[in-house]
């Protein structure tokens, strides 16, 4: 057994509540999340279920009301910007759009240099070295630098960005839907870039996605949230292999994929997620869950350890996964 | 491959061009495809972005933007899209065949309630009253899943959800039960058990109605179409029955695609990506347009280009045996 891995940066029970037109918006209610050296650790939900939300609060660009967020032995909690300095340089992120997060009129060479300049980390032949060092990390030729984003392809340009994050050498690696807007050949390269970056430089990373498949491919761990809730949380290949709430079973289901689990059993959920001014009472996918107990509007189910290093927050779990659809209708008949 | 039991075509396609002039010259976006959909085909059209499919999609129901040169052959349940005129096209256009796009709140008209736009294309195209018309709106949403139907005509398009929205464009394409549905991408912005239910609403749809499924995703096509063709750089690179084309795909773009597609039975096997990129319109290479990302590619793969998907069924001059991975 080896010694377990310290988190570099977590999140600890926070909750954000946002204020809309008066009414209160649980963006996210008592979530933790641990991301560890060496490690990726996905977010997998749907819109509104706060794992963008999460993602700002580790970055520390969103306040929370409760909990506080940890970096490296220290509370980030409530830091100034100012004393944020260093924090900021080495936890970075990567978005979704390769299109409007890069500045059209600048070289690539001034986008991947821009963060060592300003952190004042390198500059001259050292900063022109370092951005050829990036460009080679991330696949890109040398000549790059001189050239400008509207030149490159989509995918060309998410290894800009990528460069571009690990440029001031971080510990942490955020990637926000990073290769959702890609071409699945191109999303496929992005995905091993990401990889292989991580089995060279031993950073820490987080990745937010809403496709299981991809997140299969990348994480060790991983987190389904629920509005605002985590719902399941475990090794990568438990949560595939052997879901145990109800809505990452769903979610497995619904995601289409080549391999040949066939005529694989098949739940569709009623609607969609209600919205999160509108949370329902006790579990709040009670609403859409094909196994809801009258207990499941009652009592909200809280998230607790089960075997290996999962956790999930269900009153019935491993209930759903693995059941026909001949079982399932059977069990809806009474109700 | 023998035509003679076919049924006659219902969407005919001849050696179709979509051409923009630029200020390098001439781009080609669909450079010469040739598909027969037969009645009641759920047929899927793959590609990445650039491969030409939803160009191909619009010119079916000649609403390509103003500026593109369309040439060749589109005959749509025996109308001649390029030679008719604007009332013969507004007959077809969601009588005989419609449209589903990927952003419902853009394709939506956002002043207009959902009723509204639903009892106006009834009555647009069959002698309905209004309160006909307004007895199969509500009809056709709640058969594509919308709860409490007859509350939501009265909301407009940004009042609904994404999942709503979407269902509400597809009651929209279906309530005048055209021949010829086209669905460009219906469900990519969607979350992931809404586009189960999306795709779940497709695969329910009468066996009456063709369906063409335009879309990036190789996955999604095989959970609803029967036939794949997939295109690349604007042309058809092969085209097959969806199992045959997945088991054993023969052109190395269709390879390439199924080896890159994240998969749940191959834990954290390296992805294998086609390297490089699609070429932009207008720099499509001489010879075949995949052959530099091709594994397989030769000096000729580089000068000729190999004969177009429809008179054989892979084109490529090194079609490749067995499964992709």
């Amino acid at each position: 057994m080896t010694v377990q891995p310290v988190p570099i940066l977590s999140a600890e029970h926070v909750g954000v509540t946002f204020s809309l037109r008066g009414r209160p918006l649980h963006a996210l209610d008592d979530v933790s999340a641990e991301i560890t050296p060496g490690r990726t650790l996905a977010v997998v939900g749907e819109s509104g279920s706060g794992k963008s939300t999460l993602a700002r609060v580790l970055m520390r660009a969103q306040d929370v009301r409760h909990g506080r967020v940890m970096f490296d032995g220290t509370d980030v909690t409530a830091l100034s910007e100012r004393a944020l300095r260093p924090f900021r340089r080495r936890v970075q992120m990567v978005f979704q759009d390769p299109y409007a997060s890069l500045d059209p009129r600048m070289t690539v060479g001034q986008i991947i240099g821009e963060p060592l300049r300003a952190q004042r980390l390198a500059s001259g032949e050292r900063l022109r070295e370092r951005v050829g060092d990036l460009l080679r990390m991330v696949g890109l030729p040398a000549e790059a630098a001189a050239r400008r984003p509207g030149q490159f392809s989509g995918g060309q340009r998410q290894r800009v960005a990528i460069a571009r994050a690990l440029a001031p050498d971080p510990d942490v690696l955020i990637a926000d839907e990073a290769v959702s807007a890609l071409d699945v050949s191109i999303q496929a390269q992005i995905v091993n870039l990401l990889r292989e970056v991580q089995r060279a430089r031993h950073n820490a990373m987080m990745v937010i996605s809403h496709d299981l498949a991809l997140v299969y491919h990348l994480a060790d761990h991983v987190m389904v949230m629920y509005l605002g809730r985590v719902v399941e949380s475990a090794p990568c290949d438990d949560i595939i292999g052997n879901p145990q709430h109800p809505y990452t079973a769903a979610l497995l289901s619904a995601t289409p994929t080549l391999d040949g689990r066939g005529e694989r059993e098949r739940i569709v959920l009623r609607e969609g997620p209600p919205s999160p001014l509108n949370r329902p009472s006790g579990c709040a996918f009670h609403t859409r869950c094909p196994i809801a107990q009258p207990r499941c509007s009652a009592e909200v189910p809280q998230l607790l350890p089960a075997a290996g290093s999962r956790s999930v927050a269900c009153f019935y779990p491993g209930k759903l996964a693995g059941r026909t659809m001949a079982d399932l209708t059977s069990q809806e008949e009474p109700r | 491959m023998s035509t003679v039991t076919l049924a006659p075509a219902v969407v005919d396609l001849r050696d179709v061009r979509v051409a923009f002039s630029t200020d390098r010259g001439i781009a080609e976006a669909v450079r010469g495809v040739t598909i027969a959909l037969r009645p009641g085909e759920r047929v899927a059209l793959v590609g990445e972005s650039g491969s030409g499919k939803t160009m191909l999609g619009l010119s079916m129901l000649g609403i390509t933007p103003p500026t593109a040169r369309v040439s060749g052959g589109i005959s749509v349940a025996g109308t001649d899209v390029l030679a008719a005129d604007r009332a013969a096209m507004r007959r077809l256009r969601g009588g005989t065949i419609s449209m589903v796009f990927q952003d419902a709140l853009s394709a939506l008209n956002p002043v207009r309630t959902v009723g509204s736009q639903l009892v106006e294309s009834a009555r647009r195209h069959h002698n309905l009253s209004r309160a006909q018309a307004r007895h199969r709106a509500i009809e056709i949403l709640t058969s594509v899943g919308v709860a409490a139907a007859a509350e939501r005509m009265r909301a407009y398009p940004h009042e609904l959800s994404g999942g709503l929205r979407q269902r509400v464009m597809i009651a929209l394409a279906l309530i005048n039960d055209p021949q010829i549905i086209v669905a460009d991408e219906p469900t990519t912005a969607l979350d992931a058990t809404i586009q189960a239910q999306v795709l779940d609403l497709l695969r329910a749809m009468s066996t009456q109605t063709t369906l063409l499924l335009i879309t990036h995703d190789l996955a999604v096509a095989a959970e609803v179409c029967d036939t794949v063709y997939v295109m690349y750089a604007g042309r058809l690179v092969e085209f097959g029955p969806t199992r045959q084309l997945l088991d054993r795909p023969r052109h190395p773009y269709t390879r390439g695609l199924i080896a890159a597609a994240p998969r749940f039975d191959a834990r954290r096997s390296v992805l294998r990506p086609i390297p490089g990129a699609p070429p932009r319109a207008g720099d499509t290479p001489i010879g075949c347009a995949f052959a530099p990302r091709c594994p397989f590619a030769d000096a000729q793969c580089r000068q000729v280009d190999p004969p177009p998907a429809t008179i054989t069924e892979v084109a490529c001059w090194h079609p490749q045996e067995g499964a992709s991975r």
